[in-house]
C-alpha cells in the first residue's frame, strides 16, 4: 500500500472458452480449492479417518460376538473372522454416507461467511460451485477408503473375488459418496447457520445407515423395519460391494433375498443413486441461486 | 441517461415477506466517482448494493450497471464489478496467493495474466510476505485487503464496497482509505456504504442518505452540512459529575436542543463566537470546571440526526467519527 507504487494498467486478459466449457472448468477450480483447503484442515481429516476406524474396532471386538451370521458356528473363532469379512463392507457403506455431512458443513460455512456472495457475483458458472464442492468431498473419500482397507485388513477382512471386481466395489462406493454429497450440499444451503448444519448434516445419515444392512442381517429385524431397510440403498450398496469383494453376504449360501432391490443390489444401487442425484442436484442448484446471507 | 452512468436505479423496492428492506430507492452513481450509501443498520443499505451486485432480484424497480440491467443481463453485470463486502469473502484455508489465482481463474482470465495481476496485488496491498499463509492467521485488516485485491483481479470499472472498514482499527481503515483513494484516482467508480460517517465525508464526492429504505437526502458533504445550517458548541466538563449540571446551566444557550455525550454537552448556537462568553461565563457562576470548550460546523453525525431523528446505531465499539448520542435528552 505505498505511495510509489502504482498498479498496472495493461487491460485483462480473458480466458479463450476451454474446450469443456465454463461450467466444467469452474468446477474443477473449485474442487482443486476445495481438496487444498481440506489438507490444510488435517484435524478436520484425522477425526473424519478415525471415526469408521473405532467403528471397524468397536463391532469386530464388541458387538461382534453377539451377532451371528448365517452359514457360520456361533460363538466360535471362526464366526469371529467371518462377521469381521460379513462387517467392513458395512463400515466402508456407513462411511461414505458421511461424505454428505462435509458437503452440509462445507457449504454452509462458505454461505456465512460470505464466499457464496462472492462467487455469486462473479462471472462464472452458477452451478459449479456446488458441482465442485460435491466432487471434491466424494474424491476425499479415496483417502479414507485407502485407511479403511488397511484397517480392514489388519482385523481379518480380505478381498476375496479379484480386483477387478473390488475396483468396481470401490467405484459404487464413490458413486454413492457423489450421490449424498448432493443432499448433503442442499442441506447445507437450507439451514440457516453452521451450528445447524453440524447438527443437520449429520441427523439423518446415522439411522439411514443403522436402518440397514450394515451392521446386521436385514433377517434380524422385524418386518416393518426390514422392509424399509431393503429398499435403503445403502442395502443394495453394502449387499453389492460385499458380493464384489467375495465377503458373506448374510444370507446362507443358496438362499435368495426376498426383495427385489436386493436381488439386484447392483442395479438397485445404481438406479437410485441416479435418482437421488436427478432430485437433489437441481435441489440444490435452485436453492443456491435463490439463497442470500439474509 | 441510464446507460452513460455507472449505476443507474430507479424505483427499487424489496420485500423480504412482511419486510419492506427497500421502498422506491433511487440511486445514481456517475462514472468515476465515488457515492456513499449512508444510513444506519436496517436501513437498507447491503439490500442495495446485493441488488446492484445480482446477489438479489428487486421486487420492483430497474437497475443498470455499467449500462447493463442487473437482472436480464447478470453476466455482462458480473464482469463489470467488484465485490467487497461486510465480511472478508476470502478462503480461510487457502493463502494470499491462491485466493487470489482461485478468484482470478473464476474471472475466465487467461493463466498467465492471472498470476501476474496476483503478484501485483500482492505488492500492491502488502501481502507478499504473508502470501503463502492461510488467510485464517491474517489480521482483520490483512484480511480485508485481501478480499479487496480479490475483487480488483479483473480490474473492474466499478467497485462495489459494503461497509468496507466495519471493525477495523484506526490504522488499518486509514490504509484503506488510502488504497480506496488511489483505485478513485485512476478512474474507478465506487459505490461506498457505510454507518461511518467521518468515512462518507472522507470518501466521497456525493453522500446519499437513506433510511428505511428510501432516500432521504443527497448531495455532497458541505451540501448537507449546510441543510442544517448553523454552528455548534462543544463543552467538555472535567467533573463528569457534573455534566447534568451543565446541560441544564446552558439550556439558555442551546434552546433545549442540547445532547450528552460521555462528559461533553453540545447544541446548536446562532451569534457564533459571542456565545462562548455566555458559556463561560455561565459555568464559572455555576462553578462547573471547563476541560474543553469548541465551536465547530456541523458534523454528517449532526445531519444523519436532523434527517433521521436517531443516529447511527454503530454496533461497533471503537474509534469512530460518529460519537455515541446514548446520553441525548432534552433539557
Amino acid at each position: 500500500m505505498s505511495d510509489v507504487k502504482t498498479l498496472s494498467t495493461t487491460a485483462p486478459v480473458p480466458m479463450s472458452r476451454p474446450l469443456l466449457g465454463w461450467t466444467f472448468h469452474d468446477s474443477v477450480v473449485i474442487a482443486r480449492s476445495t481438496i487444498l483447503a481440506s489438507c490444510r484442515i488435517p484435524e478436520a481429516l484425522f477425526f473424519q479417518l478415525i471415526q469408521p476406524v473405532i467403528f471397524v474396532l468397536l463391532f469386530a471386538y464388541v458387538f461382534g460376538g453377539a451377532i451371528p451370521i448365517p452359514g457360520a458356528d456361533p460363538g466360535s473363532t471362526a464366526d469371529a473372522s467371518l462377521y469381521r469379512q460379513y462387517l467392513m463392507p458395512g463400515i466402508f457403506g456407513q462411511t461414505v454416507a458421511f461424505a454428505a455431512a462435509a458437503s452440509t458443513v462445507g457449504l454452509a460455512e462458505a454461505m456465512q461467511k460470505g464466499i457464496i456472495d462472492r462467487y455469486k457475483a462473479l462471472p462464472m458458472s452458477q452451478s459449479a460451485a456446488l458441482i465442485g464442492n460435491t466432487f471434491a468431498n466424494a474424491l476425499r473419500q479415496i483417502l479414507v477408503l485407502v485407511v479403511l482397507s488397511i484397517t480392514g485388513y489388519i482385523v481379518g477382512w480380505r478381498i476375496n473375488d479379484g480386483i477387478l471386481n473390488a475396483i468396481f466395489a470401490y467405484l459404487l462406493l464413490l458413486l454413492f459418496a457423489y450421490t449424498v454429497t448432493w443432499v448433503g450440499a442442499f442441506v447445507g444451503l437450507s439451514v440457516p447457520n453452521t451450528e445447524t448444519a453440524n447438527t443437520a448434516g449429520l441427523i439423518w445419515i446415522f439411522p439411514l445407515t443403522f436402518l440397514s444392512n450394515a451392521f446386521v442381517p436385514l433377517d434380524s429385524l422385524p418386518s416393518v423395519l426390514k422392509a424399509f431397510a431393503a429398499f435403503n440403498p445403502v442395502s443394495s450398496l453394502v449387499l453389492a460391494t460385499r458380493e464384489l469383494f467375495g465377503n458373506p453376504t448374510g444370507y446362507a449360501p443358496g438362499t435368495v433375498p426376498e426383495f427385489w432391490s436386493l436381488q439386484h443390489p447392483i442395479l438397485y444401487t445404481a438406479i437410485s443413486c441416479s435418482v437421488v442425484i436427478g432430485i437433489f442436484a437441481p435441489l440444490a442448484i435452485r436453492k443456491y441461486r435463490n439463497v442470500s446471507r439474509r | 441517461m441510464a446507460k452513460d452512468d455507472a449505476v443507474h436505479a430507479e424505483g427499487l423496492v424489496k420485500e423480504f415477506g412482511d419486510v419492506k428492506a427497500l421502498d422506491g430507492l433511487d440511486l445514481v452513481v456517475p462514472r468515476g466517482k465515488v457515492v456513499g450509501l449512508l444510513g444506519p443498520n436496517g436501513s437498507g443499505k447491503t439490500t442495495t448494493v446485493r441488488i446492484l451486485a445480482t446477489l438479489l432480484k428487486p421486487t420492483k424497480g430497474a437497475a443498470y450497471v455499467n449500462g447493463f440491467n442487473v437482472e436480464k443481463q447478470a453476466d455482462q453485470v458480473r464482469h463489470s464489478i467488484g465485490l467487497t463486502g461486510q465480511y472478508a469473502a476470502v478462503d480461510e484455508f487457502l493463502t494470499g496467493r491462491e485466493n487470489l489465482r482461485m478468484f482470478g481463474d473464476l474471472y475466465h482470465l487467461a493463466p498467465t495474466y492471472v498470476k501476474d495481476r496476483s503478484e501485483e496485488l500482492l505488492e500492491w496491498f502488502d501481502l507478499v510476505e504473508a502470501a503463502d499463509r492461510p488467510a485464517k492467521t491474517y489480521s482483520g485488516g490483512m484480511r480485508r485487503r485481501l478480499d479487496l485485491a480479490s475483487s480488483l483481479m479483473a480490474k473492474p470499472s466499478i467497485l462495489f464496497l459494503d461497509e468496507p472498514t466495519t471493525g477495523l482499527d484506526p490504522r488499518s481503515r486509514l490504509g484503506l482509505w488510502g488504497v480506496i483513494e488511489s483505485l478513485v484516482a485512476e478512474g474507478t467508480t465506487v459505490l461506498l456504504t457505510t454507518q461511518y460517517l467521518e468515512e462518507a465525508d472522507k470518501l466521497a464526492d456525493d453522500i446519499v442518505v437513506i433510511d428505511h429504505g428510501r432516500v432521504i437526502a443527497h448531495g455532497s458533504a458541505e451540501v448537507l452540512k449546510d441543510q442544517i445550517g448553523g454552528d455548534r458548541i462543544e463543552v467538555t466538563v472535567a467533573d463528569f459529575d457534573r455534566v447534568r449540571d451543565t446541560q441544564v446551566v446552558l439550556a439558555p444557550v442551546f434552546g433545549g436542543e442540547s445532547m450528552i455525550a460521555e462528559s461533553m454537552v453540545s447544541g446548536p448556537v446562532s451569534g457564533g463566537s459571542t456565545v462562548l462568553v455566555d458559556v463561560v461565563r455561565l459555568l464559572d457562576s455555576q462553578n462547573i470546571a471547563i476541560a474543553d470548550l469548541a465551536l465547530r460546523r456541523p458534523t454528517l453525525d449532526d445531519v444523519f440526526l436532523s434527517l433521521t431523528g436517531h443516529g447511527t446505531e454503530d454496533e461497533t465499539p471503537g474509534k469512530s467519527a460518529s460519537r455515541p448520542r446514548k446520553g441525548r435528552s432534552q433539557s
